[in-house]
C-alpha cells in the first residue's frame, strides 16, 4: 500500500504541476505598445547588440578555459579531480562578466514602452 | 524582473499582510511605480520557507548527532535529509580548508555555511514551478553581499587591529596614492560583483525554466532542469569560494610567511569524492 501510494501521489503532483504551470505561473505580460518611438528604437537595439557582443566575448573566453582545462586532463587524467573545480570557479567568473551585460540587456527592455 | 504569481498567494490573508505592510513601508518618493516590482513581498516568503527548511534539517541533523552514540558518526544508508546536510557541510568545510586553512576554515564555517545552505536552497527554489527564487530579487542578494562585505572588514579589523588599513596601501608605501583608489574601487566592486552575479544567474535560469514549462510541462523543461541544478550548485560554489578569498586576504597575516596559501593537494578531490561518493 505505501508503494502504491507513492506512486499515486508522484503522479498527481506531476499532474497538477504540469496544469498549475501551464495556466497560471506564467509571468505577466508586458503591456504592448502602440507606437513604436525614437527612443524605443535606440534602447531596442542596444539591448539586443549588448548582449550579443557579451555573448561572444564570453563564449571565447568560456572557450579557452575549458579548452586549457581539457588539455591539462589529456596530459594527466589523475589529476582531473584537481583540475575540475578550478575550472568550474573559472567559467563562473567568466560568465559573470556575461550576466552583468544581461542584467543591463533586462533593464533597458523594461524601459522600451 | 516582473512580478508573478506563486504558490504564496493560495495562503488565506498573505495578499491582506502584502497590502498592509505596502501601505506602511513602500516608498513612493523613490517612485515605487517606475519599477513595479519593487515592493513586493515574495521574496520574503520564500527567504521564511526556505530559512524554515534549513532550520528543521539542521535541527534533525544536530538532533541525531546530539544523542550521541553509533548513530551520531556512521552516516546513514540511505539519502535523507540528514545525509544531504552533512554532505552540504562537508564541502563547504574542505573547500574552506584548502582556501583559508583549517583552522580559520572551522571559524568562519557558521558564516560561510549557512550562507551556502541559504543560497543553494533558495537557487533551488528557481527550479520549481511556482515559486520565486528569493536569489532572483536585488534584495535579498544585496543583503548577502552586503554582509559579506561588512563582515570581511570586521573580521579584517579584529584580526590584524588598525594594521588592516594598510591593506589598502598597497605593497610599498610610495605607491598609496595609486594604490588607495584601485584598492577602494575593487572593494567596492566586490558586493556590487558578488549579488549581480548571483542575480543574474538565477533570474535568468528562473526565467528560461518558467518559460519552458509554460510552453510545454512535459519532459521538455528536464534538459532546462539538468542545467539549473548545475546553475545553483555552481553558484553557491562561487560565492562561498569568493567570500573565503576575500576573508582570508582580509584576516591573513603575514607572520607564517605563505601557510594561507594552502591548495593543498587533498582538498579540492575529497570534496568531489565526498560528492561522488554517495
Amino acid at each position: 500500500m505505501k508503494r502504491f501510494t507513492q506512486v499515486v501521489l508522484g503522479i498527481s503532483a506531476a499532474l497538477v504541476t504540469m496544469l498549475v504551470a501551464t495556466a497560471a505561473f506564467a509571468q505577466t505580460a508586458n503591456a504592448d505598445a502602440l507606437a513604436f518611438g525614437e527612443r524605443d528604437k535606440w534602447i531596442a537595439l542596444a539591448a539586443g547588440l549588448g548582449i550579443a557582443i557579451a555573448a561572444f566575448g564570453g563564449a571565447l573566453g568560456q572557450g579557452r578555459a575549458a579548452g586549457a582545462a581539457l588539455d591539462g586532463i589529456a596530459r594527466n587524467p589523475e589529476a582531473s579531480d584537481k583540475i575540475f573545480t578550478p575550472m568550474i570557479l573559472g567559467l563562473a567568473l567568466i560568465e559573470s562578466l556575461v550576466i552583468y551585460s544581461l542584467i543591463i540587456s533586462i533593464l533597458l527592455l523594461g524601459k522600451v514602452h | 524582473m516582473g512580478e508573478e504569481t506563486t504558490w504564496f498567494e493560495f495562503l488565506p490573508g498573505l495578499h491582506n499582510l502584502s497590502e498592509y505592510l505596502r501601505a506602511h513601508l513602500a516608498r513612493t518618493e523613490l517612485g515605487v511605480g517606475q519599477f513595479p516590482s519593487a515592493w513586493s513581498m515574495t521574496h520574503v516568503w520564500s527567504v521564511a520557507l526556505v530559512l524554515t527548511f534549513v532550520t528543521i534539517g539542521a535541527l534533525r541533523f544536530a538532533g541525531v548527532v546530539g544523542r550521541g552514540g553509533e548513530a551520531a558518526i556512521v552516516p546513514p544508508a540511505k539519502f535523507g535529509l540528514r545525509n544531504m546536510f552533512e554532505m552540504l557541510t562537508d564541502a563547504v568545510l574542505g573547500i574552506g580548508e584548502s582556501v583559508m586553512g583549517p583552522a580559520n576554515a572551522k571559524k568562519f564555517l557558521p558564516l560561510i555555511g549557512t550562507m551556502a545552505f541559504f543560497i543553494f536552497f533558495s537557487n533551488c527554489l528557481a527550479l520549481i514551478p511556482g515559486f520565486a527564487p528569493p536569489t532572483a530579487q536585488l534584495k535579498t542578494n544585496v543583503a548577502l553581499a552586503g554582509t559579506v562585505f561588512v563582515m570581511t572588514h570586521v573580521y579584517g579589523l579584529a584580526a590584524g587591529g588598525l594594521g588592516y588599513l594598510k591593506h589598502f596601501l598597497g605593497p610599498k608605501l610610495y605607491l598609496a596614492p595609486l594604490m588607495l583608489p584601485i584598492e577602494l574601487v575593487s572593494h567596492i566592486a566586490r558586493p556590487l560583483s558578488l549579488s549581480l552575479r548571483l542575480l543574474g544567474n538565477i533570474a535568468a535560469d528562473h526565467k528560461v525554466v518558467s518559460a519552458f514549462f509554460a510552453l510545454v510541462p512535459f519532459l521538455v523543461p528536464v534538459p532546462f532542469l539538468v542545467l539549473g541544478m548545475l546553475v545553483c550548485i555552481v553558484q553557491t560554489l562561487v560565492f562561498c569560494i569568493l567570500t573565503m578569498v576575500y576573508i582570508q586576504g582580509a584576516v591573513a597575516t603575514h607572520d607564517h610567511g605563505d601557510e594561507d596559501h594552502g591548495h593543498d593537494e587533498a582538498e579540492p578531490g575529497d570534496v568531489h569524492h565526498a560528492k561522488a561518493a554517495h
